[in-house]
């Protein structure tokens, strides 16, 4: 059994179009877990359902065991950092992360104790006094995240909290969110459009599209083993051949064999697609004496990317997408031999 | 852009103007040593202003009004504040029939309102005639509150009121803690604008006046009727200078609130 259990959870606001369809989703205590996906996938929706602000049609929510699916939300005791931080503009810093100690009915010297502590886990002990419209952007988003985290949440929910600061500062506070969740041992959900940022801080991600989870896994195996191909594009993968099934293994247009790592499972069913990041792509060299999974082609294109090359390269299979290095250049109308490593190629 | 500039201060000034110029004039007409309104005025005496104190109908229905007017006031806040805070965050059926019933001013002729409650209020329940007062101005101002004080709720960002909610208030909690605060300003606001409206309501208080029972406008009327002497224009000033007073302690409370 898992810390917080989401069960067929269903949404739609209209009554008819489901924006969440049978959504399931375990997450296990301590952990970090993202919710990855493009902008109306259904990210702050299901955010919105686990915190209570927003009641599914169906499903039920389960954390430690118990059924939370109809207790409102004030009575949760969930931390959650919104988009646009919704600090109270009436109430200095200090105020803002005592509200939740005062509803509680904690003591005045305790409240004072527990926030002067929090505001120096967020480095802003100086800024108490403060209003909220005095503070900048990663100064308001501490705020935000001291106040729900004061009261020692079940669990910490968090709408793209980063997207309204500058790429600096997106970076910094990326590092300082785990840190703070690793330290007080929150259990985390994590809700973001970005693949890197989501990526560098998670224990799990859930990549999401069209109001279902695609794929569930650690970072490392969703950036490697994409399970689908809306999971490959999104997390960067560009090339795409359709395969068949045949009696050796798996072709590509009936022409090309391809070898492809043993160790992992081939789907079972039709449509098969094989897939690779333009930089895991190899350009052979005349006198390379690799002899598989090579697609010869036409260069259209070269693009500088800073640290390689990218070529676009015209083949029998459409046009693929290539990294080179800056060795050897290669010009548009140029042949050149692609090879696809069996251990890059993945099968979606 | 230098000649848009200097076109749009001739406008403003215009405006001013016309909304100045006949404050200015009356202002000045009651300060006349002659019996009647002229302009200019001639002399300079403050016996006007003490002919107004000396009235006893001015002072009387001076008193009603102001009275009348601050309840009035006050019943369309406790029924406006609630309802514009239940009515922008619930969706129901019907919210958009009972938004435009409140949020339109004049759907029914103030004339017809105080008819209505001329002949129901006083004819049929026997009610007083102050009773009759009170509620045709509170629902005759009841739409400032609304919309004032809508206004100011829909601006203030909801998520600021499920933070809260979050972090364990309740909705009344909420609503006291959080949303009230920070509307402040626009209820005071919408608590002026009705106030002053209800104040110099003629056509509702017209109808239901009765013996002894005369708010502040309508008795300046009757007793232009028969006096064209600067008394009412010494009282028209007084109540200007009330406005104005009314509006700077309310900018204080607001600015002192933040
Ligand atoms: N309050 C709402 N009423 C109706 N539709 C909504 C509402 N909120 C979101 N949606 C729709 O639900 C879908 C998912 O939205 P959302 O969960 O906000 O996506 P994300 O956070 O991933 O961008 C979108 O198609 C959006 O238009
Ligand atoms: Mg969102």
């Amino acid at each position: 059994m898992s810390y917080l259990e989401l069960k067929n959870i269903d949404v739609a606001y209209d009554g008819r179009h489901k924006v969440l369809d049978n959504l399931q989703l375990n997450i296990e205590e301590g952990q970090l877990v993202s919710l990855l996906g493009p902008s109306g996938c259904g990210k702050t929706t299901t955010l919105r359902v686990v915190g209570g602000l927003l009641e599914a049609n169906a499903g039920q929510i389960l954390l430690g065991g118990k059924d939370y699916t109809n207790i409102p939300i004030h009575k949760r005791n969930f931390g959650i950092v919104f988009q646009s931080y919704a600090l109270f503009p009436h109430m200095t810093v200090e105020d803002n992360v005592a509200f939740g100690l005062k509803m509680r009915g904690d003591k005045k010297a305790e409240i004072g104790r527990k926030v002067a502590e929090i505001l120096a886990t967020v480095d802003l002990t100086d800024l108490g006094k403060r209003y909220p419209k005095e503070l900048s952007g990663g100064q308001r988003q501490r705020v935000a995240l001291a106040r729900a985290l004061v009261v020692r949440p079940k669990l910490l929910l968090l709408d793209e909290p980063l997207s309204n600061l500058d790429a600096k500062l997106r970076l910094k506070m990326r590092v300082e969110i785990r840190e703070i969740q690793q330290k007080l041992g929150i259990t985390t959900i994590f809700v973001t459009h970005d693949q890197e940022e989501c990526f560098s801080i998670s224990d799990r991600v859930a990549v999401m599209n069209g109001g279902i989870i695609e794929q569930y896994d650690s970072p490392e195996n969703i950036y490697s083993y994409p399970a689908t191909e809306f999971v490959a594009r999104f997390v960067g993968y560009e090339n795409f051949l359709p395969l068949e099934r045949t009696a050796r293994g798996l072709a590509s247009g009936g022409s090309i064999d391809f070898k492809i790592d043993g160790s992992r499972l081939i789907p079972e069913r039709e449509g098969l697609k094989g897939t690779i990041r333009p930089e895991d792509m190899v350009i052979l060299t005349p006198d390379s004496p690799i002899d598989h999974n090579i697609i010869e082609g036409q260069v259209e294109v070269r693009t500088y990317l800073g640290k390689s090359y990218q070529y676009k390269v015209s083949t029998a299979f459409g046009d693929l997408v290539a990294n080179g290095s800056s060795q050897r250049l290669y010009a548009a109308g140029e042949k050149i031999r692609l090879h696809l490593p069996e251990n890059r190629l993945i099968v979606v | 852009m230098k000649r848009k500039n200097t076109f749009l201060i001739f406008m403003v000034g215009l405006v001013y103007f016309f909304i100045f110029a006949p404050l200015v004039l009356i202002a000045l007409t009651s300060f006349t040593t002659e019996s009647y309104i002229a302009f200019p005025p001639v002399g300079f005496t403050l016996d006007w202003y003490s002919k107004v104190f000396a009235n006893k109908t001015f002072i009387s229905s001076f008193k009603l009004s102001f009275t009348i007017s601050l309840a009035a006031t006050s019943i369309a806040l406790l029924v406006g504040v609630p309802g514009a805070y239940a009515l922008s965050r619930n969706s129901f059926r019907g919210k958009k029939f009972i938004k435009d019933l409140f949020f339109s001013p004049n759907l029914v002729p103030q004339v017809v309102l105080g008819f209505a409650l001329f002949t129901f209020i006083i004819v049929r329940l026997r009610l007083n005639v102050q009773a009759a007062l009170l509620l045709g101005l509170a629902i005759s101002v009841v739409t400032y509150a609304f919309r004032i004080v809508g206004a100011s709720i829909e601006s203030l960002d909801y998520a600021i009121e499920e933070a809260a909610m979050s972090l364990g208030a309740n909705r009344l909690t909420v609503f006291f803690r959080i949303v009230l605060p920070n509307i402040s300003s626009g209820i005071v606001s919408a608590f002026l604008l009705a106030f002053i409206n209800a104040f110099n309501n003629v056509p509702l208080t017209i109808f239901l006046s009765g013996p002894g029972v005369v708010t502040l406008p309508v008795a300046m009327m009757s007793y232009i009727e028969y006096n064209y002497d600067p008394t009412v224009s010494a009282l028209s000033v007084l109540l200007m200078l009330m406005s104005l007073a009314i509006m700077l302690v309310s900018e204080k409370l607001v600015k002192s609130g933040r």
